[in-house]
């Protein structure tokens, strides 16, 4: 193969190593099944369709793949869930719906390297013997749509999908499901009520498990585009040279996306775990803006908790002792962060710097929660209202004291109690940064605005103060 | 239909909107229906539900949004019912029950975007079609201007983010956009036919 070049501007930084992203942004290289052919496609595939359909699980049980879609489960053991003996059609659906405010990853596979995901998307479909796979793809990406739907008629003309695939005997459509702009849509089962033409409430589990009882009522395997796109590396390198590389437990390459204050952000891919987040965000990202400083990070996508920049960690050495650190010392894979509270989810870190308002940002966010929750149950379709409610209050500086810990209190009582991981994802943002950050947010009440007039009782107690507000 | 108006029928009404006049009105057509059966022809045998989707995003790619008259049927094209069909479009923000302008602004307005400047480009956005960003609201996220060329919406996190602000007009995305990109964009938009 040759020496790759960049679009000039667009190169990939010195420390990251582009597999999923080889080609994007890549000088003379278009979506055609012809570029990607001539850069090595499809011949993974031509290796797999040899193998057995177990062997290529194994394969990927045994690089220990985790999926990239947030949540971090094992993709392989994910595929065995399918239930033995099962006599129903198997479905495979490619979650491309990304919507996780500050993740952009996908977006550029389906955009500039449709094919890669194809291949990692057949692949795992023989697997799992499914012949019916359907990319759910957000509404928002309409050119993809169309790009993806290209690739399919390119793929099937080259029989590298429709009947007999290779001549194997194993036969598969894919087509292309278009969301229509809901974020609940990215929850796995919620993305199969949309598919199957219902309103898209997430479905409970137990006993919705998609592997079990998925699209309609079979047993159906959901997986993000990145996680598909490494299969496809996997099956190429080998599950046990996968395995080798990076993090010992969350190995393979990340792409990770950095927005917000930062001098270059963009995508980056690097191997898990090789670099610490202080390393991602002053070497690769080129530091903060000037004259600023890193105040705060929220590291996987905006439902992750907020880190706060000054804040002394403390983590265990391996002898017992106990060393300080802080955020920037903790290494970039899918655990590390865990340890101390947040996570690493989809890859999306958003960066404040010390010119920001924390409770702006929270109520930005309570905003998107609030507009979002699908209102299946009542806790998160209440809460979020409520939540937004409450810190545009106090940002409005019309917030009293207790509003923060009233604040804190609605997230403490949406997680848990919900029908999907949304109600997590909406709370864990405000109860970091009413934690984290609470000075900025008692900062902006006034004690005196407890007896505002939200109420007759308080209006009637306000007739005897004598401050004003 | 019943004279009284009930809930559902409030709900689904046609609002108008000054950019009807740049789309051709939701008619049955023998070409249309050959179109959403294929569409149907998608999915597995017996599950024709499926399509409610694609036939939707079909109509509104073609007519601008959903009428009520489509909606009776799209239920009949996927074997569904029409307050099946209304669920689905009243649930959506992407799908629309009133006619958006010929060219239709979407601005993120989700956190990185907000963080580069997404919220002052929308009211600048705003003043430039001749919108009011206050009658903006949860209930009617989408305003048309006047002369039904444009209209505007501000949406969630676009999966650009290290790239902000980012704007979609119909179906192009422009990102890292300033002020002045939005001027040449409009007159540049305003001059196609
Ligand atoms: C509220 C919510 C939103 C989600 N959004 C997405 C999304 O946009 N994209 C995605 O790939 N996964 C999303 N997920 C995770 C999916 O439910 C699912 O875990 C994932 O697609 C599995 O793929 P993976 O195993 O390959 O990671 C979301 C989950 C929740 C609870
Ligand atoms: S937690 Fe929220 S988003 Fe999830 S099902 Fe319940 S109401 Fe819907
Ligand atoms: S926040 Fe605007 S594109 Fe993600």
């Amino acid at each position: 193969m040759s020496e790759i070049t960049y679009i000039r501007g667009r190169e990939p930084h010195p420390r990251e190593t582009r597999r999923i992203f080889r080609n994007i942004d890549r000088e003379g290289y278009n979506p055609s099944i012809k570029c990607f052919m001539e850069d090595g496609g499809y011949e993974t595939l031509k290796k797999a369709i040899k193998m057995e359909p177990a062997d290529v699980v194994n394969e990927v049980k045994k690089s220990g793949l985790r999926g990239r879609g947030g949540a971090g489960f094992p993709t392989g053991v994910k595929w065995t869930f399918i239930p033995k003996g099962n006599t129903k059609p198997v479905y495979l659906v490619c979650n491309c719906d990304e919507s996780e405010p500050g993740t952009f990853k996908d977006r550029f596979v389906v955009h500039q390297d449709p094919h890669q995901l194809l291949e990692g998307m057949i692949i795992a479909c023989y697997a799992v013997q499914a012949h019916f796979g359907v990319i759910y793809m957000r509404e928002e990406f309409p050119e993809a749509a169309k790009i993806m739907q290209n690739a399919i008629e390119e793929a099937k003309k080259k029989k590298f999908l429709g009947k007999n695939i290779l001549k194997s005997g194993f036969d598969l459509e894919i087509i292309v499901h278009r969301g229509a702009g809901a974020y609940i849509c990215g929850e796995e089962t919620g993305l199969i009520n949309s598919i199957e033409g219902l309103r898209p409430y997430p479905r409970i589990k137990p006993p919705f498990f998609p592997a079990a009882i998925g699209l309609y009522g079979c047993p159906t395997i959901v997986n993000n585009v990145e996680s598909l796109c490494q299969v496809r590396q996997v099956l190429m390198r080998g599950g046990e040279a996968f395995a080798a590389e990076g993090a010992q437990r969350s190995p393979g390459t990340r792409i990770i996306g950095v927005s917000g204050d930062v001098r270059r952000p963009g995508y980056y891919e690097i191997i898990s775990g090789s670099i610490t987040y202080g390393e991602l965000l002053y070497d690769i990202c080129g530091g903060p803006k000037r004259g600023r400083k890193f105040k705060a990070i929220i590291p996987g996508g905006a439902s992750a908790k907020v880190m706060r920049c000054d804040e002394v960690l403390k983590d265990r050495n391996p002898d017992g002792t106990v060393r300080e650190m802080s955020v920037f010392d903790i290494p970039l894979d899918l655990d590390s962060i865990a340890k101390f509270g947040s996570m690493s989810g989809s890859g999306g870190v958003i960066v404040m710097d010390d010119s920001r308002s924390m409770p702006k940002v929270l109520n930005n966010l309570n905003r998107f929660f609030a507009w979002e929750s699908c209102g299946q149950c009542s806790p998160c379709r209440e809460g979020n209202p409520w939540m937004l409610k409450l810190s545009t209050r106090i940002c409005e500086g019309k917030g009293s004291p207790e509003d923060v810990d009233l604040l804190k209190s609605v997230a403490d009582n949406i997680c848990g109690r919900t029908v999907c991981a949304f109600g997590e994802a909406c709370s864990w943002p405000t109860q970091a940064f009413t934690t984290k950050f609470r000075e900025e947010f008692l900062a902006l009440t006034k004690p005196i605005n407890a007896l505002k007039a939200h109420s007759p009782e308080t209006a009637e107690a306000r007739k005897y103060l004598i401050r004003e507000d | 239909m019943s004279e009284q108006p009930n809930a559902i029928d409030a709900l689904t009404a046609a609002k108008p909107s000054p950019g009807e006049k740049y789309f051709p009105k939701f008619e049955v057509t023998k070409e249309l229906t050959e179109e959403a059966a294929k569409l149907v022809a998608l999915y597995p045998e017996g599950k024709e539900q499926s399509a409610v989707l694609p036939i939707i995003h079909m109509i509104q790619e073609k007519h601008g949004y959903i009428c009520p008259e489509a909606m009776p049927w799209i239920a009949e094209m996927c074997k569904s019912t029409p307050i099946h069909v209304a669920g689905v479009v009243t649930f959506y923000p992407g799908i629309h029950t009133s006619c958006p302008g010929k060219y239709h602004f979407r601005v993120c307005r989700t956190i990185a975007c907000a963080l580069s400047g997404g919220e002052e480009l929308m009211a600048y956005i705003c003043g430039k079609i001749g919108v009011d960003p206050a009658s903006l609201t949860d209930e009617h996220p989408m305003a048309v201007s006047p002369d039904g060329l444009w209209s505007i919406e501000p949406v969630e996190c676009l999966a650009n983010c290290g790239f902000g602000p980012n704007v979609m007009i119909n179906d192009t995305l422009y990102s890292q956009v300033t002020p002045k990109m939005i001027d040449k964009l409009i007159s540049e938009y305003s001059k196609k036919d």
